[in-house]
C-alpha cells in the first residue's frame, strides 16, 4: 500500500468519526431545545443581565460575558428575554468534542501522509486544498474552544457538518493522485500564500457560523421581546445575539488580517511568477472582492443602523464569496490560476 | 459563581455617568453616524436619518439653502461612515463583471473570441466598457469617490489625533461603580496601610503606587484629587487610532503609487531562440507597452543572449508522464558591468540593469531552410512555433518573400513526439523530442508584406494565395523529420528541416530542434513603494484591530464607616474583550487578591 492510499483510508476514517461527532452535536442541540422548553418563563425573565449560567463544564463565566462586554449599559427591557437559559452539563456534548478531536487527529494524519507521499506541502490542487482547508477549519474550531471564555461547542454541528460535506466532495469529485508540481507552483510562496489563505478561511468559516446563529438569535429575541414568551428553542441556551456578534467580529477580524496578508503575498508571488503583481486575473478579482466585502463588514459594525443584523449579513455574504472563490471560480472560470489539478 | 458587585441591578442613570466618562477630547474623531455599540443596541437602529447631526438634518428641510451649505452638506454626506460603506459595497459589486467577461488587459484573445461567439451582445457590453472593467469610467468613479471620502475622513481625524496625543487623560468619574468593569479592595489589606500610620497617607501612597504601576504598563496617567478622594486616571492604546490612520493613509499611498509609478515604467515582450540575443532597445521588442510618462532614453542598453533553454519533463510518475517539471533559461548578459551568466526560471526572475526579466513561455523553433531550384539558399531561420497544448503540438508560419519564382508562405505544425489519432490526424503525445515531425502546408502568391502593412509573424494571411499542399489540394502536406529535405510543389525549389545535431545517432533527436524562450521585460518603479505601503497596511491593521484602547481609574474612597476602599474601574474604547480581566488583574496586583 502506498502512503497516499493510507492517507485516503485515514480520510475516510476521519469522515466516519466526524459523522459520529455531527450526530452527537445534533442530539445536543435537540436536548437544548427540550431544556429551554422546560424552563418557565418566569424563571427566565428574572434572570439577571448576562448571566450565562454554566453553559458548559469548561466555562468559568463572569457575569458580563453574555452582555456586550465592551459596552456600558444598564439593564434593558429586552435583556431579560435575551439572556441565556441555564443548560447544565451535557455528556453527549463531551462525546461530540472527543469525537471531533479523534477525527481531527485522523484528518491531520491523512494530510501529513499526503504531504509525505507527494514530498511537498499538501496544498497544491483542489483535492489537497480541500483536505488541508477542512483540517484548518477544525483546528481553528478546536483552538477557539480551548481559548474562548464563551462556550462555543454548540457550533460543532455546523463545523463538523461543513467539514464532512467538503471532505465528501473532495474525495469524490476532486481527487487526483500525487503528481509533481508544475514550475509555476515551485515557490516558497506556495507554502506561505496558500497556507495563510487556508487559515483565514478557517476563521471566516467560524465567523460565518457565529453570524448565522446571531441572526437566528436576533430573530428569536425580537419575537421574545414582543411576545413576552420564550419560544422553545435551543437558541435559548446560547449567548445573546449581541454576544454572538462580538464573537463573530473577533473571529472575522483575525480572518480579515490573514486575508489581507494572503492578498499581498499573492501579489508578491504573481510578480515573481507572472511578471506583474496585479493583473485582475479572475482569482485576483475574487480575492479582492472578498477583501472589500469584509472591509465593508468591519465598517458596517461601526456604522449607525448597520451594527447587528445587517453587518452579520455582510459576514455571511463574505463567506459565501469565499466558498464561491474556492469552488466555482477554481473550476469554471478561466484564468492564470489553473491549479485545480482536474 | 456570580460574585462581582456589578451583578446587583445598577441604578438607572449609570448611562449618563458612563457617557460623561466617554466624551472627552482625547477620543478619536469619528463621522457623526459612527456607532461603536456603546449606546446600547437600540441606538439609532434603522433611523434612516441623514448622516449629519441636527444642523444638516435641519438644513435638508430648509428651502433656502445657500451654495456653501449645500457644499458642506454634500461633503459631510461624502465623508460619513454610511457613504464609505456604500461605496465599499458598490466597489465589490462593480468588480464582479470583470471576472465573468474576458478583459482586454488580462485576456485579449478571450475578448476577440467573445466577440466572435456573441456578435450581438459583445458590442453592447463593450459600450458599457465591460471588457475594460477596471479602467472603466464607472469603476474609476466608484473608487475615486471612495478615496476622496477616505481622504476627507482621515485628514481631520489625523489632526484631531495629533492633538489627542498631547491631551491629558480625562477626569476621574464621580461614581466608578457604574462602569462595566469595576472592582474594589479594602485599603486596610494593602502594605500602604501598614507602612504609613495614617489613613489619608496610606490612601495617598496607594494611589501614587497605582499611578506608577499604570505608567509602567504603558498608560498615560494623570492625578485627580476630588473632594479629598485621591485618584489616578489613566489611558492607553493611542496606538489603536494611530494604526487605523496609518492603515487608511497607506491605502491612499498604494493607489497613488500604482497610478503614478506605473506611468514611469514599461513592459516589453521578446522571443529569443537558443543562441540568439537581444539588445534592450525599443526596436528590439516584439511588443512594447510604455507607461504614460515613459521615455525611451531611460532604457539601459544591455545584450541578453539565450545560451540554452532546458526543459525537464516527468518520466517516471505514471500519473503525470510528460508533465513539465522545470524550465531553466541560461542566459548571458553583457553591459556596462561586463559579461555574466545567469539563470532565469519561472519563479525566479532576473533583476538586471533596472529591468526585471521573466521567463513566461518556451517552445520549439525548428530551423527551416528553403533553396531555389539551383540549390542556392533563399531563406534559413529558426522559427518559433507557438505551443497549442501540454504536449507542445505547435504552430508556426514561414514566409519566403524573395528568391523564388513566387512568394511562398508555409503554415507548419510541429509535433515533438508525433503519433497518429484514430481519425488519422497527427498529434503530439509527449512534450520532449522523441519522434519530432514537422508538416507544412505550402501557399504561393502574394504574402501581402510588400505594401508595408505590419503583419504578425505568427499569422499567414492566405487571401490572394493559392494553397499548394494539404487540405483540399489533393497533394500531401510536406512532412519532414530533422535533417530531411524535400521538393516544393511546382518545381519551386526545396525545403529542409535542419537538425541541430547532425552527428547524433540516427534515432537520437533529443537536441535536434532548438528551443525558444519568451521573456517579459519590465520596469516598474512603483513596486517598492507599493510594497512599503502594503507593509504599513498590514501593520496599521494589526495595531488598529488588536491594541485595546482603554481607560483605567483607581480611586481611594472613604466610606461612611470611616474605612477606605480602593476602587478600580476600566472603560473600553472599541472592541476590548480583555478589559475586565485587565481591571481584575490590576486590582489583584495592586490591592491584593480578593478574599
Ligand atoms: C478605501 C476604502 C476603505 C477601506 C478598504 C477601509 C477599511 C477599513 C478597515 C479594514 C477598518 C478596520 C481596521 C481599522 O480600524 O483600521 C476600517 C476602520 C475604519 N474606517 Fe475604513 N476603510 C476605507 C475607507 C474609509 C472611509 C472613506 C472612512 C470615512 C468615512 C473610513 C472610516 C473608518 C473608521 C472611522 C474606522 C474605525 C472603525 C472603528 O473605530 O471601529 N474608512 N476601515
Amino acid at each position: 500500500m502506498t502512503l497516499d492510499e493510507i492517507s485516503i483510508i485515514a480520510v475516510y476514517s476521519a469522515m466516519a468519526v466526524y459523522a459520529v461527532a455531527f450526530i452527537a452535536y445534533s442530539i445536543d442541540l435537540a436536548k437544548r431545545s427540550a431544556a429551554s422548553g422546560a424552563t418557565t418563563v418566569a424563571e427566565t425573565a428574572s434572570e439577571p443581565v448576562g448571566v450565562l449560567a454554566g453553559a458548559g463544564a469548561t466555562t468559568a463565566t463572569t457575569p458580563t460575558k453574555a452582555g456586550g462586554a465592551t459596552s456600558v449599559r444598564p439593564p434593558q427591557a429586552g435583556d431579560a428575554a435575551t439572556s441565556a437559559v441555564a443548560y447544565g452539563r451535557s455528556p453527549v456534548l463531551r462525546v461530540a468534542v472527543a469525537m471531533t478531536v479523534i477525527a481531527w487527529l485522523l484528518h491531520l494524519g491523512a494530510t501529513v501522509l499526503r504531504g509525505i507521499a507527494a514530498e511537498r506541502v499538501p496544498w497544491a490542487n483542489m483535492y489537497e486544498f480541500a483536505l488541508t482547508g477542512t483540517l484548518v477549519v477544525t483546528t481553528v474550531f478546536l483552538v477557539v474552544l480551548l481559548i474562548s471564555k464563551t462556550d462555543l461547542r454548540f457550533l460543532g454541528t455546523f463545523i463538523t457538518g461543513l467539514v464532512l460535506v467538503l471532505l465528501g466532495i473532495a474525495t469524490v469529485n476532486f481527487y487526483v493522485s500525487v503528481v509533481p508540481l508544475p514550475p509555476a507552483l515551485q515557490s516558497v510562496w506556495l507554502v506561505i500564500h496558500v497556507f495563510v489563505a487556508t487559515t483565514s478561511v478557517g476563521f471566516f468559516a467560524l465567523g460565518f457560523a457565529l453570524s448565522v446563529v446571531q441572526l437566528m438569535q436576533a430573530r428569536r429575541e425580537a419575537v421574545a421581546a414582543t411576545a413576552d414568551a420564550v419560544k422553545k428553542s435551543f437558541l435559548a441556551t446560547l449567548p445573546t445575539a449581541a454576544a454572538l456578534e462580538n464573537l463573530a467580529y473577533r473571529v472575522n477580524i483575525v480572518g480579515f488580517i490573514l486575508w489581507t496578508f494572503t492578498l499581498m503575498a499573492g501579489a508578491i508571488w504573481a510578480e515573481k511568477a507572472w511578471g506583474r503583481y496585479w493583473g485582475w486575473d479572475t482569482k485576483e478579482v475574487w480575492t479582492f472582492i472578498i477583501w472589500v466585502v469584509y472591509a465593508g463588514y468591519i465598517h458596517a459594525r461601526a456604522t449607525r443602523g448597520w451594527r447587528g443584523t445587517r453587518s452579520a449579513w455582510l459576514a455571511i455574504i463574505g463567506f459565501s464569496a469565499v466558498l464561491f472563490n474556492f469552488t466555482v471560480v477554481n473550476l469554471f472560470f478561466k484564468g492564470l490560476h489553473a491549479y485545480s489539478g482536474l | 459563581m456570580v460574585s462581582s458587585p456589578r451583578s446587583e441591578a445598577r441604578p438607572e442613570g449609570g448611562r449618563a455617568d458612563a457617557a460623561s466618562a466617554r466624551d472627552t477630547g482625547v477620543d478619536p474623531l469619528r463621522p457623526s453616524d459612527y456607532d461603536d455599540g456603546s449606546r446600547g443596541p437600540d441606538a439609532g437602529d434603522g433611523d434612516g436619518a441623514v448622516a449629519g447631526e441636527g444642523g444638516s438634518a435641519a438644513a435638508v428641510n430648509s428651502p433656502k439653502l445657500g451654495p456653501v451649505e449645500w457644499l458642506r452638506f454634500g461633503w459631510r454626506q461624502l465623508t460619513s461612515m454610511r457613504t464609505a460603506l456604500l461605496l465599499l459595497l458598490l466597489l465589490a459589486i462593480a468588480a464582479v463583471p470583470g471576472s465573468l467577461v474576458p478583459q482586454r488587459s488580462s485576456d485579449p484573445n478571450g475578448v476577440v473570441q467573445y466577440f466572435a461567439d456573441n456578435p450581438d451582445l459583445a458590442p453592447v457590453l463593450d459600450g458599457f466598457q465591460m471588457f475594460d472593467v477596471y479602467t472603466s469610467v464607472w469603476f474609476s468613479a466608484i473608487y475615486l469617490l471612495l478615496f476622496i471620502s477616505l481622504i476627507g475622513c482621515i485628514v481631520p481625524r489625523t489632526k484631531h489625533h495629533l492633538e489627542a496625543l498631547r491631551a491629558r487623560p480625562p477626569k476621574t468619574p464621580a461614581r466608578l461603580s457604574r462602569l462595566s468593569a469595576f472592582t474594589e479592595r479594602p485599603l486596610a489589606s494593602t502594605d500602604d496601610a501598614v507602612s504609613t500610620g495614617s489613613t489619608p497617607a496610606a490612601a495617598e501612597a496607594a494611589i501614587e503606587r497605582a499611578a506608577a504601576a499604570l505608567k509602567k504598563s504603558g498608560y498615560r496617567v494623570e492625578r485627580y484629587d476630588l473632594r479629598g478622594a485621591p485618584s489616578v486616571s489613566a489611558e492607553r492604546g493611542y496606538l489603536r487610532e494611530t494604526g487605523n490612520l496609518i492603515f487608511h493613509t497607506a491605502l491612499v499611498g498604494v493607489l497613488v503609487a500604482v497610478a503614478l509609478g506605473g506611468g514611469f515604467g514599461f513592459s516589453g515582450q521578446r522571443v529569443i531562440v537558443e543562441g540568439q540575443s537581444f539588445v534592450n532597445t525599443l526596436a528590439a521588442y516584439d511588443s512594447f507597452n510604455p507607461g504614460r510618462f515613459f521615455d525611451d532614453t531611460r532604457l539601459t542598453p544591455y545584450r541578453l543572449t539565450l545560451d540554452e533553454l532546458e526543459a525537464v519533463y516527468e518520466t517516471e510518475n505514471r500519473d503525470a508522464l510528460g508533465q513539465a517539471i522545470d524550465f531553466t533559461a541560461r542566459v548571458t548578459i553583457e553591459g556596462e558591468g561586463g559579461e555574466a551568466s545567469h539563470e532565469v526560471k519561472v519563479n525566479e526572475p532576473l533583476y538586471e540593469y533596472g529591468t526585471d526579466v521573466y521567463l513566461l513561455g518556451n517552445g520549439y523553433a525548428p530551423t527551416i531552410t528553403v533553396r531555389d531550384p539551383d540549390g542556392d539558399i533563399v531563406f534559413t531561420d529558426s522559427i518559433p512555433f507557438l505551443p497549442q497544448d501540454a504536449n507542445l503540438t505547435s504552430i508556426g508560419v514561414v514566409k519566403v518573400p524573395d528568391g523564388l519564382a513566387e512568394q511562398i508562405g508555409m503554415v507548419g505544425f510541429f509535433y515533438p513526439t508525433q503519433s497518429t489519432l484514430s481519425s488519422g490526424a497527427y498529434t503530439s503525445s509527449y512534450p520532449d523530442l522523441v519522434y519530432p515531425v514537422l508538416t507544412l502546408n505550402v501557399y504561393s502568391g502574394d504574402l501581402g508584406i510588400n505594401e508595408g502593412t505590419p503583419r504578425s509573424v505568427y499569422q499567414l494571411d492566405t487571401t490572394g494565395m493559392e494553397q499548394l499542399t494539404g487540405g483540399d489540394t489533393g497533394v500531401d502536406s510536406v512532412e519532414l523529420m530533422p535533417g530531411e529535405s524535400t521538393e516544393l510543389p511546382n518545381g519551386l525549389g526545396t525545403v529542409e528541416f535542419e537538425t541541430a545535431t547532425p552527428d547524433a545517432a540516427a534515432d537520437d533527436f533529443s537536441q535536434s530542434v532548438p528551443r525558444f524562450a519568451s521573456f517579459d521585460v519590465h520596469h516598474d518603479p512603483s513596486q517598492g513603494w507599493v510594497l512599503v505601503f502594503a507593509v504599513l497596511i498590514i501593520g496599521g491593521l494589526m495595531l488598529s484591530l488588536f491594541v485595546p484602547r482603554r481607560r483605567m481609574w483607581v480611586k481611594a474612597v472613604s466610606k461612611p464607616d470611616g474605612t477606605v476602599v480602593l476602587e478600580y474601574a476600566g472603560l473600553a474604547r472599541g472592541d476590548d474583550p480583555g478589559l475586565e480581566r485587565a481591571v481584575e488583574d490590576f486590582a489583584d496586583a495592586h490591592g491584593g487578591k480578593r478574599s
